[in-house]
């Protein structure tokens, strides 16, 4: 998966968790909690999503990672270079 | 039960918010139980192979909640939150303004927790069983107190809240505890009343159809078929009522509009077996509704009985009716599941409130489907096919059983149009 493919998939998987928000201004550099109603149960979601999707297992250490677009694009990158979308 | 207006335990019933299958609000569920219409159709439901009928409700679930709300939450939530938003804007509370630490929330519920465990097993059984897919969600959305607690959520109310397990007596239930923590002074207004999301789960259709007790007709409005000689079992539904109680006094004050008085109620256990009735407890139930209102049996104009086309059911309530009311023939029985089929935590709820409006109209709904009666359910007054014009009603027993043998009895009073009445 490209770096846009994988931002596509972040971007649908916020969609199914955030129905309620507008997506289409997302700043890649700001946290996701800053721009939209995010706690944690929503949050687990994202990792959920991931896991069930694409089979990625993301430790809780690592959490971290997927706190704004650009830093979860750069997280995921290496762990679904070879992941068709 | 004394007449005084400033009494504190009476208690009234002044907002009316529903869903069932046949009507998403008081006035078109009544004009349709009026008219014959059924709300049982086709439905599809996971793993059971054979076809299956059902209850289903088609109100907006988000004309009161966010997307969001509906994903993290659950359809008894989602039924609940409808229903209770509904009653509240029919109030004419000024909800601004209430203090939301004195509202009470309580809803009855046959069960719940099954779709969510369901839907849960299913989506692990498409990742090999790996329970690392299994929803973190899972717990908030299957805690008993999951639909009266949504209800605060998505209402703001800081006071106490709980779910009524009481199977299919739980309708009943959930006003029988709103008006108990209202005389208790524990809160100021209940939100009270039944829920259902049953149709959801395979395993009640599937367990209903292992004991036989499933119905079916090839005309889905033909197939619950209460009293009737031909009647093969229950038609699983979803649904909600659920209304503003307040003490008397209260409602008053503010000028509330008053659908009718809950001057009766009574709850008792066979003690017998898990699935199979008892007229006697049930008569002895409808005795002591009666006796705490201050009532005899002549008394009653409507019995809304909770009869749910099983065999066994429908015969052992009979006798309960008879061995109570006797032959008098100014008394009508009806029963609302022949149309909307068994809406579980939420019959009780929508029986009683789809006669309400008979304490204006004076008329008694029928029971649809009863083309043949059983004569092991020999009730002469029962109202069949078609809806029966009364001389007068004044109150209004209604019925409400379920599993484990738990029978609750509510007797509404007509409340008079000089305080607030409007069905009067």
């Amino acid at each position: 998966m490209t770096r846009p493919e994988i931002r596509e998939v972040i971007i649908e998987i916020l969609e199914r968790i955030a129905p309620d928000e507008d997506l289409s201004n997302l700043d890649d550099s700001v946290a996701f909690r800053e721009q939209m109603e995010l706690d944690s149960m929503d949050f687990l979601d994202i990792v959920m999503e991931l896991r069930k999707q694409y089979r990625v297992q993301i430790p809780e250490n690592e959490y971290e990672n997927l706190l704004t677009m650009d830093s979860t694009v750069n997280y995921l990158e290496p762990k679904l270079a070879d992941v068709a979308k | 039960m004394s007449d005084s207006l400033q009494d504190h335990h009476r208690i009234v019933i002044t907002g009316v918010g529903l869903t069932s299958p046949n009507g998403d609000n008081l006035t078109d569920y009544r004009a349709n139980l009026l008219a014959g219409k059924s709300g049982v159709v086709p439905f599809q439901t996971r793993y059971v192979k054979q076809p299956v009928l059902a209850g289903v409700c088609h109100f907006d679930e988000f004309l009161y909640q966010k997307k969001k709300e509906r994903r993290r939450g659950t359809r008894a939530g989602s039924v609940s939150i409808y229903c209770a938003n509904e009653a509240l804007k029919d109030s004419g509370l000024d909800w601004e303004n209430v203090r939301k630490n004195r509202v009470g929330v309580y809803l009855g519920i046959t069960e719940h927790g099954n779709v969510e465990t369901e839907n849960e097993i299913y989506e692990i059984s498409q990742f090999d069983y790996d329970t690392k897919v299994w929803s973190h969600h899972h717990n908030p959305r299957t805690v008993a107190n999951n639909p009266a607690g949504e209800v605060t959520l998505n209402l703001g109310i800081t006071g106490p809240h709980l779910t009524v397990g009481a199977a299919c007596a739980a309708g009943n239930a959930g006003f029988i505890y709103g008006l108990q923590m209202l005389r208790l002074k524990e809160v100021d207004l209940a939100i009270a009343g039944g829920i259902s999301e049953s149709v959801h789960t395979f395993g009640i259709f599937a367990s209903f159809a292992s004991q036989g007790a499933l119905a079916w007709h090839e005309d889905p409005a033909k197939a619950c078929r209460p009293f009737d000689v031909n009647r093969n079992g229950i038609i699983v539904s979803e649904g909600g009522g659920i209304c503003t109680l307040e003490r008397l006094p209260d409602a008053l004050a503010r000028g509330a509009k008053i659908y009718g008085e809950i001057v009766g109620y009574a709850m008792n256990s066979d003690a017998l077996d898990f699935v199979l009735p008892s007229s006697t407890r049930q008569s002895e139930c409808v005795q002591l509704a009666l006796d705490r209102a201050g009532l005899t049996a002549d008394d009653i104009d409507i019995v809304s009985s909770h009869a749910t086309a099983t065999e066994q059911g429908d015969i052992e309530e009979s006798k309960a009716l008879r061995a109570v009311f006797g032959d008098r023939p100014s008394l009508a029985i009806n029963n609302t599941k022949s149309f909307i089929g068994h809406a579980m935590g939420a019959a009780g709820a929508l029986e009683l409130l789809g006669n309400v409006p008979s304490f204006a109209d004076r008329i008694a709904h029928a029971t649809i489907n009863l083309d043949q009666q059983d004569p092991r359910c020999e009730l002469r007054q029962v109202v069949a096919n078609r809806p029966r014009h009364m001389e007068k009603v004044e109150y209004i027993l209604n019925n409400s059983f379920g599993m484990l043998g738990i029978n609750s009895v509510v007797i509404v009073k007509k409340f008079p149009a000089e305080h607030g009445g409007v069905y009067a």
